[in-house]
């Protein structure tokens, strides 16, 4: 049979980001898989040597608009912990609120492009619906849908006012009503189990030595998150990772789809115990050290490097995203593939270039 | 007649294709949300289509940069005339946040000609829809009249 190789992307309709890949082809099933990265390369690490430390909170923001809340909470503890700065209880659990709220939108989103992979476009409407219910929580509590610009360093630049609490909680009830009553078509439906369930497995030994990341790697039966680690305020909510063990492409929708109400879960926490206390304190001096700080993306560990001199640019900044682990395990399971499962596999690691590539 | 006939239906159904320059995937994916019941662009007959040789608009986000420079012309030469160029985002529009950064080149008109600019970090989709239909007068214009821009 002869060999074809096929571009999938940088243009495709099943994502909204430019990922190249070079499949490979023998008659209809993939043996090779060659990822070709830079398109989104923007060069944003050495962006700051230009913005000084302060405004770098609002780049990183834009590293990813989908979990930009995130990477702005990750780099605030990073020059928190190098300044010895203590952050005001009550910010460290709006932290907490609006980053399970941007994971809850995160997971809502990739849940219904997964569902648009295998062409069950009427799923995909009905996330999609759901979590515009979430942006508006967002944007009722933050200012914003997506990019919500709400860490500065030394705490957050809003609060709740208790009228708006109440109101937070009977949204969240209506959201988790609307998600469960989907949950039976996205976990049982006969359609959706015949496209994902035993396509890419990664057994947990093998996700494991990959070093994969987040849910990918939590649905093979690996217990990591992050949030065991106890910033912001996790330390003081309950909270137990989801895992599941089938590390196939059902198991990971699986995984997001119990963390969105896991997210749900915990916000609910976080508004029960949250106590009247200042949001911000006083900045004052200049960052010297260096420090690492890691923190739970929608999509895995994320991990940041800090290195200051004292001046007000960094000498250094690194950011590590999970997908940039992630994408070996794509590589992994796509030879021996069917072409048609192609999205489906792409799309069940949660790939987001514009992290991976920055 | 016939002309008139294609004019009317470009007009109200022009068929859609985006494309993620080096966004920061804010944009891109408030560009999904359009398609999405809240927002439903599909009342103005407007279709998501992968493919550029259908399409009519070309929605773009994000900063023009070496890499994708070629991408974004080649998706831009296939695309029959008239074609309709919408640049959302700041980015889209002047490079943003990221205009000194090394690998970046500017905003998409200095690449291609832009008809629409959509401001917003990221742009709503009410903005986005705005800035569409905004840009279908475009269509109702002789070919004269429109904006030429040296590449």
């Amino acid at each position: 049979m002869l060999k074809t190789v096929i571009p999938f992307g940088p243009q495709h309709p099943v994502l909204p980001e430019p990922l190249h890949l070079k499949l490979t082809v023998e008659d209809e099933v993939i043996t090779e898989a060659i990822p070709a990265l830079g398109f989104v390369h923007r060069g944003l690490e050495m962006l700051a040597n230009i913005r000084d430390f302060k405004q770098m909170t609002q780049v990183v923001e834009r590293v990813c608009g989908i979990c930009s809340m995130i990477h702005a909470m990750c780099y605030c503890q990073g020059i928190e912990a190098i300044m010895g700065i203590e952050v005001p209880r009550r910010a460290t659990f709006l932290r907490t609120i609006w980053s399970e709220l941007n994971r809850m939108h995160s997971h809502l989103l990739w849940l219904g492009l997964f569902a648009d992979s295998f062409g069950f476009e009427s799923l995909f409407m009905q996330l999609w619906k759901i979590r515009e219910k979430v942006l508006d929580l967002n944007e009722a509590t933050a200012g914003n849908r997506i990019i919500v610009s709400v860490n500065v360093i030394g705490g957050v630049r809003r609060d709740l006012a208790p009228e708006q609490i109440s109101w937070m909680l009977a949204e969240l009830a209506e959201v988790e009503q609307e998600i469960n009553r989907l949950g039976s078509t996205l976990l049982t439906d006969y359609t959706v189990k015949k496209r994902t369930a035993g396509k890419g497995v990664i057994t947990k030994d093998k996700a494991f030595e990959l070093g994969l990341a987040g849910p990918t790697l939590r649905a093979s039966g690996v217990c990591q998150d992050m949030r065991m680690l106890g910033y912001a305020a996790f330390d003081q909510l309950d909270f137990e990772p989801v895992v599941e063990t089938g590390g196939d492409c059902y198991a990971r929708s699986k995984v997001r789809f119990r963390e969105v109400l896991q997210s749900i879960d915990l916000i609910r926490q976080a508004l029960s115990r949250i106590d009247q206390s200042e949001i911000r304190t006083k900045v004052k001096g200049r960052p010297q050290g260096e420090t690492v700080c890691r923190v739970e993306q929608p999509r895995g560990e994320l991990f940041y490097y800090i290195k200051a001199d004292g001046t007000k640019n960094l000498e250094r900044l690194r950011i590590r995203t999970p997908t940039f682990a992630n994408i070996p395990a794509l590589l992994s399971i796509l030879p021996g593939m069917w072409l048609s499962d192609v999205p489906v596999a792409v799309l069940s690691i949660d790939p987001c270039i514009s992290c991976t590539e920055r | 007649m016939f002309k008139k006939l294609i004019q009317k239906a470009r007009v109200k159904s022009p068929w859609l294709l985006h494309y993620d320059c080096s966004s920061c995937n804010g944009c891109d994916i408030e560009v999904l949300a359009c398609l999405t019941p809240v927002y439903d662009i599909e009342r103005f007959g407007i279709i998501n289509v992968g493919n550029p040789m259908h399409a009519d608009l070309l929605l773009v986000t994000g900063t023009v940069n070496y890499r994708n420079r070629k991408v974004l012309l080649n998706l831009h030469d296939q695309m029959p005339d008239p074609k309709l160029v919408v640049a959302i985002g700041s980015c889209a529009l002047s490079g943003g946040i990221f205009r000194e950064a090394y690998n970046v080149i500017g905003g998409v008109d200095k690449v291609i000609p832009v008809d629409v600019y959509v401001p917003g970090c990221p742009a709503k989709p009410e903005a986005i829809i705005d800035g569409v239909t905004l840009g279908l007068n475009v269509f109702t214009r002789s070919k004269e009249g429109r904006k030429t821009h040296a590449r």
